[in-house]
């Protein structure tokens, strides 16, 4: 290879010549949006109607920086002659995204799908009090959360949807069933209406 | 009155080619560096591909305190910058660009003060290693001084060979001697001499006594505003003039197609050239060591410039 002296020296010229004349990978940032990729992890957004209070969140977090107020509302009786529910209220949900370290726990450990990730993540503040977000914003985020990239061709399906499409079939077939059993009942009632004025 | 006016224009047209190609260089080492990194440079000093980008560091560095250390001398801490800067202005003048008298002034012996006060211009950097009372400062002007004794015996050598073969030190006188066939004849003095020129002007790779990842910023690390720039700016003036004399020692200067109305631009173009070259080089190697320095000097550049000077004697003896 080096056979020639010097062939080393000309080899390095020629590659930063000709990184030259290539298109420069720079990203204009402010100038043109950045292509994040799936799943990209800027901020967490709160979808409350799917909020139960049960603090798992607030309890789960390495950092305790998720602030959360509720309080407890009577709800009176389905139907009448039931029993008064208790149902928890949101008063506050607030994140402090200066001790926030993304480490998604929070979004992992949620039962009822209340936390996403936004990939959104131009919330740089001035001041370090600022950083704690309230619900209206992390509301505001949840606007920003991408439905969820595609699955793989082949793979397994999702649990929930899998569960979800037992439930669905179970309950079709269940329907079907009663369906027919209706349609059974009604002939034989209408082979016996005759006897009606039995009874 | 005419001849006051001549001069004084002349004196102003080298003053405006020292205080604009030296910012050209800069910005251009900012846009190539930049692109043979894969990067972009500045882009939005001035608004247009960040071409303000140096005037927007001068009004920085103006802006900023300059501190004299308590232990410095301080004198000599002050006159540092000036003494590294003009050199190259002085040199400037001598330096023809085009034919028929295109000159700042044309200087008789005028090889020899080019070199002499290029030589100066290193001073400067031993001024402030010395005067500024750190241990970096120091380390860098020492390191400066050994390679002002090493690299400018190769480059003196290398000149002489052009004078011998020229006949003359007369710069323009020089250039008029010149002969397309001197590029071949005189190849290794000219490749000699340029490398020896970077060197002197510690352009990586062989930027050692500034060596900022090692040393900080060897003499200059006590420098603070405007001071620090001006002996930023020595350094790109120093290109200019490197590359200037290189083109007017070796590349024939303004000779060229149509040299008698454009001989200006053919040296334009050929500086121009070379100082993407000193810039090519920088992105490209990485510094040599010190010992390297040295080594590369005393084994390889000396015996090289000296054998050039056999070749331009031997062949002067033969064609006369």
């Amino acid at each position: 290879m080096s056979r020639v002296p010097g062939h080393g020296l000309a080899k390095g010229l020629a590659v930063t010549l000709r990184t030259m004349t290539r298109r420069s990978v720079t990203h204009q940032y402010p100038d043109a949006a950045p292509q994040l990729p799936p799943r990209s992890r800027g901020v967490i957004g709160l979808f409350e109607e799917n909020c139960t209070v049960c603090m798992l969140c607030a309890r789960e977090c390495p950092d305790w920086c998720i602030y959360i107020d509720s309080h407890k509302e009577t709800v009176p009786p389905a139907a009448p002659g039931g029993r008064e529910r208790s149902r928890n209220v949101l008063d506050r949900f607030a994140i402090d995204f200066s001790l926030c370290m993304y480490c998604g726990i929070c979004i992992e450990v949620c039962p009822f799908d209340a936390l996403f990730w936004s990939p959104e993540f131009e919330y740089a503040e001035t001041d370090i009090r600022e950083l704690t977000h309230e619900r209206d914003k992390l509301r505001e985020w949840m606007w920003t959360v991408p439905t969820p990239p595609a699955l793989d061709p082949g793979a397994e399906e999702p649990k929930e949807i899998a569960a979800a499409r037992k439930t669905a079939e179970k309950l079709a077939a269940a329907q079907e069933a009663e369906a027919q059993e209706e349609t059974a009942q009604e002939t034989t009632a209408q082979e016996t209406e005759p006897r009606e004025g039995d009874a | 009155v005419s001849g006051t006016l001549d001069v004084v224009l002349r004196l102003v047209a080298v003053l405006v080619a020292f205080l604009v190609l030296p910012l050209v260089v800069g910005q251009t080492e900012h846009k190539v560096m930049a692109h043979m990194q894969g990067r972009l440079g500045p882009m939005y000093a001035g608004g247009f591909h960040g071409w303000a980008q140096l005037v927007a560091d001068g009004v920085k560095f103006a802006q900023k305190e300059d501190v004299v250390p308590a232990g410095a001398d301080r004198r000599v801490f002050q006159l540092a910058p000036a003494v590294s800067l003009l050199p190259y202005l002085l040199v400037l003048i001598a330096i023809p660009v085009g034919p028929n008298g295109l000159v700042g002034q044309a200087i008789d012996a005028g090889l020899f003060f080019v070199l002499a006060v290029m030589g100066v211009g290193v001073l400067g950097s031993i001024m402030a290693g010395w005067a500024s009372a750190n241990k970096f400062s120091l380390l860098g002007g020492l390191r400066t001084a050994a390679q002002l004794m090493a690299y400018e015996l190769p480059m003196l050598l290398a000149a002489g060979s052009v004078a011998m073969a020229a006949g003359t030190i007369s710069l323009p006188g020089i250039v008029q001697a010149f002969h397309w066939w001197w590029i071949p004849w005189q190849l290794i003095g000219g490749l000699v001499f340029f490398t020896a020129g970077l060197a002197e002007l510690q352009r990586p790779p062989f930027d050692m006594p500034v060596a900022d990842s090692e040393i900080i910023f060897g003499a200059y690390t006590e420098y603070t505003g405007l001071r620090f720039a001006l002996f930023l700016l020595a350094e790109y003036a120093g290109i200019v003039v490197l590359c200037a004399l290189t083109t007017v020692l070796f590349l024939g200067g303004w000779h060229g197609p149509l040299s008698g109305s454009f001989g200006w631009l053919w040296t334009l173009v050929k500086t121009a050239l070379l100082a993407f070259i000193v810039i090519w080089l920088r992105v490209t190697y990485p510094r040599l060591r010190e010992d390297q320095l040295q080594k590369l000097a005393w084994t390889v550049l000396i015996p090289l410039g000296l054998a050039q000077i056999a070749l331009t004697g031997i062949v002067k003896v033969v064609i006369s």
